[in-house]
């Protein structure tokens, strides 16, 4: 695999074996040291054109942990800020032979872009409202360390659909490994159609009982502005997960930052059920896992061995 | 109102194109001729193989080649004054000409907008110098297109502006359409809109539909053109009043224009190339190219186009020809301009996808290419002895690659850029005067010696 641009240009083959990467990781991360060299002598750019605390931290730990030198850059007080196209920063960074870029963008396709102009793998962090693959791996991981497989499983993606790339890139990933997903939410911010993607849609949480896991998202303020909802207090009443309806044998998740209050009640952030912090945690080890997919299948040179791990054996 | 087409003047044309296949669906003419054209018009049309060049007129081998009445478009951006880094007079008309096209209509939402007569004037002088077919210039309806008061009609006018148009943008205000409609009674020029509620299209970037929920790109719902085609063709019937729906897109709309037509309302349409041939499933690639406003639709959508195509619903095919640099289009998808060239590719990407696959015949697609101007009161081309010349020479079977051989166009942001298609045009004359020849043609011409005369260098 040389890019990972969305979960759409997934087979569930390539994201069975992220995940079985992403297991072996698991193991260097319980370790003292948790630096394995794979990556040593080999630049990954962290390229965020959008605020952003835990994907972005998380892709440079994931870089560091294998021994690339990272550049990372935001897009305030840079190139980017001063006007210049994203086409021309990736070209002034080619100049620095970068192995990988990961993107973060307000933009939908900027990682096409970035793909197309640069002969660097890429990763989509985040483009506009349109995909964003690497957080749905993290969440697939998440989930099969609680349960043995999505086979049949319901799960239930709850809020602002209409805006949320989390959400298109987690129904394909879902759906790609056998889950029933259902999205819900008020009218307004079901997009049109969506059941296009594979999924069922719900406008209300009756049937909430049935999901196995319930994916939380998060509701951005600015939607009342836009008047997608008629206030905030009512969509609470009708569509926030607290400890009324979220019932002792479902799990629940949320791709971060929580409104608490809003979408999730506190003491549902805080009950067993919940994985908002084993989420986070998984973030690291699959966001090595893709870079090391991304950067040892992708090179010619580099022959691969059958498991990172042996890499990490080896003496450095 | 008297429209005034405009263009630099060119030596008239004296040649004969010999056993050349005349197609002109208004005039019955379906078969192989000999076409003689003498001072720019077209003096006979005789069997094939009894007409002789006269004293110095070129022969043209028509042999495999068909002859149409020149296409006409109603519907360009030539982005003269302002963006001549993007199309001038010169290479929007050059472009037109390689497309086939004898004639263009220009859409003034320009920087300045066309909204006064000394921009009209000025406008009209320069393609009386650079633009090598006639070019009828669009004045606003509002000035600067804002939406707010009317142009001075009137003096717009009687300077030949060739109908009224805010394109780019709607004409969100109801009681603006009134009276603009109401000023048509002193003015006339037909009032060419582009419809699309803002409320409703937001800030959409493509078609509101599977896609648009799979990218995550806002979406411009189907209903938020057809609405304010409902809305003014019932002022249009309530004022008595004359309109030309610019780029229709979505089934609601022929709907809407079928029911409008059917209650006597004077209303016309056009639709694009691309809307014949594309949809949203393009967009999936993200790519800018395939950005416009109105946004490729739902396969539903193409379907009822080209039935509308069929049934005379829709008038004519427009190109929208909309260049854009290359910077700007190399943005991201929501960030780019919406637009896309279309003058050089119109015939052959409708004859590829729609002719030769069966969809609709060759003449039809022929009568409505040419057919642009009759909604502005513009007589169409034809082939008849004692018309000017206005003719395109085609050789249909020729395969060719969009974009491979660049463009005529300043621009090139063609959604069919990369396509094989068939239908080549070798020779355009416009107004009774060669606008454009295929080089190619050109060279196969003098290598067989079959030239003599003027104007054969390539």
């Amino acid at each position: 695999m040389k890019h990972l641009l969305s979960i759409a240009d997934l087979e569930r083959g390539d994201i069975e074996r992220i995940l079985e990467i992403a297991e072996s990781f698991a193991a260097v991360a319980d370790r003292d040291i948790k630096k394995v060299p794979t990556l040593r002598g080999r630049t990954v750019v962290n390229l965020f054109y959008e605020a952003s605390t835990r994907t972005s931290s998380s892709f440079e730990l994931a870089a560091k942990r294998l021994s690339a030198d990272l550049i990372s850059i935001r897009s305030a007080g840079s190139a980017v800020d001063k006007g210049e196209s994203l086409k021309d920063t990736v070209a002034t960074l080619s100049a620095y032979d970068p192995a990988a870029i990961v993107i973060r963008s307000p933009w939908a396709g900027s990682a096409q872009i970035v793909a197309r102009s640069s002969s660097a793998s890429v990763v989509n962090a985040g483009d506009g409202k349109h995909e964003h693959p690497s957080q749905a791996l993290l969440d697939l991981f998440t989930l099969l360390q609680h349960v043995k497989s999505l086979e049949g499983k319901e799960i239930w993606i709850v809020g602002d659909v209409l805006h949320s790339r989390v959400a298109r890139s987690n129904v394909l990933a879902f759906s790609r490994m056998g889950a029933r997903v259902t999205v819900a939410g008020p009218p307004t911010l079901i997009p049109r159609d969506v059941e296009m993607l594979g999924c069922d849609i719900a406008y209300d949480l009756e049937r909430l009982g049935e999901a196995d896991v319930i994916y939380s998202l998060r509701m951005q303020h600015e939607r009342m502005s836009d008047a997608f909802v008629p206030s905030l207090r009512e969509y609470i009443s009708c569509f926030q997960i607290d400890s009324r309806r979220l019932q002792p044998r479902q799990l629940l998740m949320h791709p971060g930052p929580v409104n608490r209050g809003v979408e999730l009640s506190a003491e549902v952030i805080e009950s067993p059920q919940a994985l908002i912090a084993d989420q986070v945690a998984s973030g690291v080890v699959v966001r090595m896992a893709i870079l090391y997919e991304l950067l040892t299948s992708s090179r010619a040179d580099a022959p691969r061995s059958g498991s990172p791990i042996s890499t990490v054996e080896q003496p450095a | 109102m008297r429209m005034r087409l405009s263009a630099r003047s060119g030596p008239p044309a004296a040649l004969v194109v010999a056993r050349v296949h005349v197609l002109d669906p208004r005039r019955g003419i379906d078969g192989l001729h000999d076409v003689l054209v003498r001072g720019g018009q077209i003096a006979e049309l005789a069997p094939a193989g009894t007409l002789d060049a006269s004293d110095g007129a070129e022969t043209i081998e028509g042999d495999g080649l068909h002859l149409f009445p020149g296409f006409v478009d109603p519907h360009v951006h030539l982005r003269t004054p302002g963006r001549e880094d993007e199309e001038d007079l010169e290479s929007g008309t050059r472009a037109a000409a390689a497309g086939g096209f004898c004639c263009v209509l220009a859409m003034p939402n320009t920087e300045p907008v066309v909204d006064n007569a000394a921009v009209l004037r000025s406008l009209q002088q320069r393609a009386g110098v650079e633009a090598v077919i006639p070019v009828g210039f669009l004045a606003a309806i509002t000035k600067g297109q804002a939406g707010a008061e009317l142009t001075e009609m009137v003096e717009l006018a009687t300077e030949g502006a060739a109908g009224f148009s805010d394109d780019g943008v709607p004409v969100t205000s109801a009681r603006r359409i009134q009276h603009a409609l109401q000023y048509q009674r002193l003015c006339g020029g037909v009032l060419a809109l582009h419809e699309e509620d803002p409320a409703l299209s937001g800030d959409g970037a493509m078609h509101e539909g599977a896609v648009s929920a799979l990218l995550g790109l806002a979406g411009i719902p189907s209903i938020s053109e057809s609405t304010m085609i409902e809305r003014d063709a019932r002022i249009a019937r309530y004022e008595g009043g004359q309109l030309h729906v610019l780029h229709v897109s979505a089934a609601e709309s022929v709907e809407a224009i079928a029911r409008a037509k059917d209650d006597g309302v004077r209303i016309t349409c056009e639709v694009t190339p691309h809307h014949l041939t594309l949809t949203d499933e393009a967009v999936r690639s993200l790519d800018p190219r395939f950005k416009m406003n109105p946004p490729l639709r739902g396969e539903r959508d193409r379907q009822a186009l080209i039935e509308a195509l069929r049934a005379g619903t829709i008038d004519c095919i427009a190109t929208d020809h909309a260049p854009h640099s290359r910077e700007e289009k190399e943005a991201p998808f929501e960030q780019a301009p919406m637009g896309v060239t279309g003058l050089e590719t119109a015939f052959a990407a409708l004859y590829t996808d729609l002719v030769t696959a069966g969809v609709i015949d060759l003449p039809l697609l022929v009568e409505r290419m040419t057919a642009g101007g009759v909604p502005y009161g513009l007589a169409p081309p034809s082939v008849a002895p004692g018309a000017l010349a206005n003719f395109c020479l085609v050789d249909l079977n020729a395969p060719w690659i969009v974009g491979e051989a660049g463009y005529e166009s300043r621009s090139e942001n063609s959604c069919f850029a990369g396509r094989p298609v068939r239908g080549k045009v070798v020779m355009t004359i416009a107004a009774g005067t060669v606008a454009y020849r295929e080089r190619a043609f050109s060279i196969r011409l003098a290598k067989g010696s079959l030239v003599a005369g003027p104007g054969t260098r390539g």
